[in-house]
């Protein structure tokens, strides 16, 4: 193995290595010793990936197995690493993400008891989210899939004492395992009409599969690939939390704020992005998928953000903004325009860690209460929180210069020029969007770190935990301790500049032969022509209606929410049924809970006591054993004991014995003669 | 005398080991009954270790073959011989044993001796039932293996024992008779032969084959067990000791799956593709139906048979699909299913043997008083929910694969797993182990000893290992699968 090869392992098997030891020694090590550990072997694995990122500048690209899982059949399954320019990038996302997340850890998870354990379940997490962007096989990228999904639930769950985090962590698997369902089949579609699962053979044969039809349904011909492609979507609907699968996402924040951060915002949400991205060779061939992918983004880019502006607790309001932004890189995919949905997945695993972890920081502050409601007046007590998290807020509306912009105008221009059916309608939701989008993280800024403080008026906790309850409540906020702000500021970097290389990376070929995007959907080449570098982008932006429309949004939360604060009172008023909805999130929980959740155990209670009680014990199995007891009280009564009893049925016997092997034998003899 | 040969040792060490434990006598000389038992148990996983090294993965056809004349008048045979997939099987079987005589090893206080012997005897039938190659020397392996778990469930299992006792007793007896009417036709029709590689070259009609095929099967059927004669296993679990639930599940189920390979398949080919959609049918009920049923049982063993049942149906669907794929990995999860369910069982064990209910009710929060427990409890459901990394994935993964060849709508039907089994298992989970402490009786579990702590081990180990490297256990596998599949492809009819 050459050096390089040997670092590919390394990115993901050091958080693994220090996962293990945090999670086995945890006690043995102590506090200390679990941070240490696993923030250690993540500083090794982001090291690595960063080699790894410029030697895949260098054009130095990898596909080659590590070892074989299995052979079956005809069938070899191999664990391998794809290294290309999209695997480079997101694992040295990853890994720069989750660093910055462990190092906040310290100080955001300082006095909870369970703290070797939530070290051990962030490196183990960062392990499969490094084998699932670096895996050259659906396999492993289905290893790493479900991996993260585990990682997921058990970091939901970790305060496992609250009943609602444990709701929430059951909700978020199985809606999971709805979408890997699809997934799943997915897969074995693609195993049985190419006959292997690495990427490049499957990516090889897809042209010459393109034009084949399966049936589904009998009688129907559908297209192969579109077939595939919308099974595999499934999967990204579940993982990406694409609606109508996206209720899981919202629950989630019952986890600490830092898995928020890294799993539920930056990196395990996105897989399903970057999923769909790494198979553009197979979605390029269905107009339809396509066109699917690309209505489902809009639908989620929407009317989340919606939902996000009628939201109180901090953390869901991100929440939401995650959802809706989502929804965003997926719109990209369908408007075939990968690279400006993994450009947009990038800026925001920036701008979106920075914003969750600037919440949390505001949580800490205010002993772990998260109700909007309840604070204001912060920019003076924490300052670094209030710059960075206003940096994150900026990048997230879209403004000229900051991250968010680029990615995001890319995406909307790109839509605007797709010619997928469903880009006129997708166009239409992604404006909209960018004004809700302005609106509901202003409001979250104004409504946190200006206006009147109101944090003095609680005495109840909103989700404190018990570790903090000793803290009193005397006590004005005060800034968070180094290793909190010290990853804001490392995030807030990025976060303002990350977009400034839009031009290579969209535009350059970046991403090589890692995205395929057929000629007729190379959006992406058609504004390329128009590109003149980022100044002359922010500028004509200028005169567009995204600008404005971000404008607008700010301006609105800035009228509503520190001018006339009575106002959105009015208007939740006026508004009333409509307001509501948005309240109830469309009442999808609800919906859900009782068709599936009460569903599923009224239909499973119907089948065990009508099917295995009532029927197969009751009618067939007590049932003969009943028939056994009723026949041989029968049998019983015959033997009577009286001899002309057994005279008589001597006789009868006879009788039937004669005629059986002598009268009907005789019969057919006459019969047949 | 019996020659040497490491067949007759799987079969006879723990036989012997079990006689020599019941020689102990009473329950003064517990101790020593719990050595011998331990000594045995182990012996009889040490001699079983050099089939697989000496197993040539490569050649097909049956190895370590042995044949001494037993019953001459009829031409009966004590005929051994092992393929792939009952080399994995006495493997599974014979460490399983280990594992019931530590799990049982101070919490078994009354009859000592007895419990452990009958777990060694039934190790040893069990071995003999995979190694068998004379049609009746299986009959009678097959149908022995009915008396000591008998005897596990009348005697140390719960109230209602004597009820679940007789119900599976008389259930799997009653299903195993037709298939001896089979065996004495096909002694017939060979012109005297009882030798099941005679029986594979048997030229039939459909019908006859047919008619076979269903005596084999409702033999087979009741013993794996598919819908709708499955009701026999929640209650024997239910009333069985923890020994008895996690030999029942890990290794007795597997019978009827392995008779299906075994004897239906080469035998009767025709028949088997003539009823493969039947057998598919119940295969995939058993997944979802039983999916849905398992959801809403209240009773840990309940459910934990349930999902068993659940899981049974990947391995006859993967058999009847016929494909290298579903067949391999239907053996897959049977070894699998093996090391989860047996797990699975353990860990009710533990909670019962502290609080004494096996309602989920009545726990609630046991993380908190039992975190080392509740780790490698959470590791167990993962893999009953079929999680990658853990070897509940590999067969269900293959045979879904395998299905999807045959039809889109099997592999749907059999994926739901992916939502139900998880729904049922993390529920549970959720329901006994998070949450705030329950009651009292929560708040005093005291977490698992060393002893419970090297059981779990032990089964937490292959389940990682199958999970992240399953092709050792596959290599041994392809050779008999290759011939049994090409057996079926042949057509038998005259």
């Amino acid at each position: 193995m050459t050096m390089m090869q040997w670092l590919y392992l390394i990115v993901p098997l050091a958080p693994l290595a220090g996962a293990v030891v945090a999670g086995l020694a945890g006690q043995a090590i102590g506090r200390r010793g679990a941070h240490g550990v696993t923030i250690a072997g993540m500083l090794v694995s982001t090291i690595a990936a960063a080699v790894v990122f410029s030697d895949v500048l260098d054009g130095n690209l990898y596909d080659g197995p590590v070892y074989t899982w299995l052979v079956s059949g005809n069938v070899r399954f191999e664990i391998g690493f794809l290294i290309d320019r999209l695997s480079a990038t997101m694992m040295l996302v990853v890994a720069f993400v989750s660093l910055m997340v462990h190092v906040y850890t310290i100080g955001y998870m300082a006095d909870d008891p369970g703290y070797q354990r939530f070290f051990s379940y962030i490196s183990m997490f960062t392990f499969f989210m490094l084998m699932l962007v670096s895996s050259n096989n659906f396999l492993q990228l289905f290893f790493g899939w479900e991996g993260v999904g585990l990682m997921s639930y058990l970091l939901i769950g970790f305060w496992f004492q609250r009943p609602t985090a444990t709701y929430a962590q059951l909700k978020a698997f199985l809606v999971n395992r709805v979408g890997d369902f699809g997934f799943l089949l997915g897969i074995a579609l693609v195993l049985m009409y190419f006959g292997s699962l690495d990427y490049a053979t499957v990516f090889r044969g897809a042209p010459t599969l393109g034009a084949n039809t399966i049936e589904i349904l009998p009688g129907t011909a559908w297209s192969l690939m579109t077939v595939i492609c919308l099974l595999l979507f499934v999967g990204a609907m579940g993982k990406s939390a694409q609606f109508p699968l996206h209720v899981w996402l919202p629950d989630s924040m019952e986890g600490p704020t830092p898995i928020s951060a890294l799993i539920h915002a930056a990196t395990m949400v996105t897989a399903g992005i970057f999923m769909v991205a790494r198979m553009s060779p197979l979605f390029e061939l269905s107009e339809t998928a396509l066109s699917v992918v690309m209505v489902i983004g809009a639908i989620t880019a929407l009317f989340m953000a919606l939902v996000a502006i009628v939201q109180n607790d901090i953390k869901r309001v991100v929440a939401y903004s995650t959802l809706s932004q989502l929804g965003y890189m997926t719109v990209a995919l369908g408007a075939s325009a990968y690279a400006a949905g993994i450009f947009h997945l990038v800026t925001h695993a920036f701008f979106k860690a920075l914003l969750f972890l600037a919440a949390g920081s505001v949580i800490i502050a205010l002993h772990h209460q998260q109700d909007m409601r309840k604070m204001g007046g912060l920019k003076k007590y924490m300052p670094v929180t209030y710059w960075t998290m206003l940096i994150g807020a900026i990048a997230s509306a879209g403004i000229p210069g900051f991250s968010g912009f680029f990615s995001k105008d890319a995406i909307i221009e790109a839509v605007h020029l797709s010619r997928t059916p469903g880009a006129g309608l997708a166009y239409f939701a992604v404006l909209v969007t960018v004004f809700v989008t302005a609106l509901y993280t202003f409001r979250l800024v104004f409504m946190t770190f200006h206006g009147p403080e109101r944090f003095h008026e609680h005495a109840e906790h909103g989700h404190g935990d018990k570790a903090h309850e000793d803290h009193g409540h005397a006590h004005v906020p005060h800034e968070s301790p180094a290793v909190v702000t010290v990853p804001l500021v490392l995030l807030a970097i990025p976060s303002i500049c990350a977009g400034w290389v839009i031009g290579p990376v969209l535009f350059g070929g970046y991403f090589g032969t890692a995205i395929v995007t057929a000629p007729a959907h190379d959006v992406l080449g058609r504004m390329g022509q128009g590109f003149h570098g980022i100044g002359a982008m922010m500028t004509h932006a200028l005169g567009t209606a995204p600008f404005w429309l971000a404008i607008g949004g700010i301006a609105t939360a800035a009228y509503l929410y520190l001018l006339r604060p009575d106002l959105p009172g009015l208007i939740r008023k006026k508004a009333g049924v409509l307001y509501t909805i948005l309240e109830r999130k469309y009442g999808f929980d609800e919906a859900y809970q009782w068709l599936f959740g009460d569903g599923a155990v009224r239909f499973g209670t119907g089948l065990w006591k009508g099917g295995d009680v009532a029927v197969i014990d009751g009618v067939f199995v007590n049932g003969s054993a009943r028939a056994v007891g009723w026949i041989a009280m029968l049998v019983r009564t015959l033997q009577s004991g009286f001899i002309y009893h057994y005279a008589f049925a001597m006789i009868i016997g006879i009788l039937v014995f004669v005629t059986v092997f002598i009268g009907i034998p005789l019969l057919l003899a006459r019969l047949f003669a | 005398m019996l020659g040497f040969n490491l067949l007759n040792l799987a079969i006879w060490v723990p036989i012997l080991a079990g006689a020599a434990v019941l020689a102990t006598g009473s329950d003064r000389n517990a101790g020593a009954a719990r050595v011998i038992a331990l000594v045995g148990a182990v012996l009889g996983f040490a001699v079983t270790l050099p089939l697989y090294a000496r197993f040539n993965s490569l050649a097909g056809g049956f190895q370590f073959v042995y044949i001494k004349p037993w019953i001459e008048t009829f031409n009966v045979n004590y005929h051994l011989g092992i393929d792939g997939v009952s080399l994995l099987l006495i493997l599974l079987n014979s460490f399983t044993t280990v594992l019931i005589v530590i799990a049982g090893w101070d919490v078994i206080r009354e009859r000592v001796a007895q419990y452990m012997a009958a777990f060694l005897f039934l190790s040893g039938i069990m071995n003999g039932v995979f190694c068998a190659l004379d049609a009746l020397l299986f009959y009678v392996f097959f149908e022995a293996t009915l008396i000591p778990m008998f005897v596990i469930i009348g005697m140390w299992g719960g109230p209602n024992r004597v009820y679940a006792a007789f119900k599976f007793f008389l259930y799997t007896l009653a299903g195993s008779l037709l298939s001896l009417v089979a065996l004495i036709y096909l002694y017939n029709v060979s012109d005297g032969s009882f030798s099941l590689l005679d029986y594979y070259w048997l030229s039939f009609a459909l019908v006859p084959q047919v008619l076979i095929f269903i005596a084999f099967m409702t033999s087979f059927a009741v013993k794996v067990p598919m819908w709708p004669v499955h009701t026999w296993l929640p209650d024997a679990h239910v009333e069985a000791p923890t020994g008895g639930s996690v030999v029942l599940a890990a290794i007795m189920l597997k019978l009827g799956a392995y008779g299906f390979i075994r004897l239906s398949l080469p035998i009767t080919p025709d028949a088997s593709h003539a009823l493969a959609g039947f057998v598919i049918a119940l295969s995939l009920i058993a997944v979802v139906y039983i999916g849905l049923v398992a959801l809403v049982q209240a009773d840990l063993k309940k459910l934990i048979a349930y999902s068993s049942i659940s899981h049974m149906g990947f391995v006859t669907l993967g058999i009847f699909i016929f494909n290298p794929l579903g067949l391999e990995g239907a053996v897959i999860q049977m070894i699998s299913h093996g090391f989860i369910s047996g797990a699975l069982f353990l860990c009710v064990g533990v909670l019962y043997d502290r609080m004494h209910s096996r309602q989920i009710a009545d726990y609630g929060g046991v993380a908190n008083t039992m975190p080392v427990f509740a780790a490698l409890f959470m590791l167990f459901a993962m893999a009953n929910s079929g999680l990658p990394g853990t070897s509940g994935f590999v067969g269900e993964f293959m045979v879904i694969l395998g299905a999807v060849r045959t039809s889109f709508w099997y592999a749907a039907a059999a994926a739901t797993t992916l939502v139900f089994g998880a729904a049922y298992t993390l529920w549970m989970y959720k329901r006994v182990i998070f949450g705030a402490v329950a009651n009292r009786h929560v708040a005093g579990l005291a977490d698992i000893n060393g002893r419970e702590f090297i059981v779990l081990g032990l089964l937490a180990a292959p389940v990682l290992v199958m999970g992240v490297w399953p092709n050792p256990f596959a290599e041994v596998l392809h050779a008999s699968v290759n011939d049994l599949l090409a057996h079926v492809a042949q057509s038998k009819l005259r």
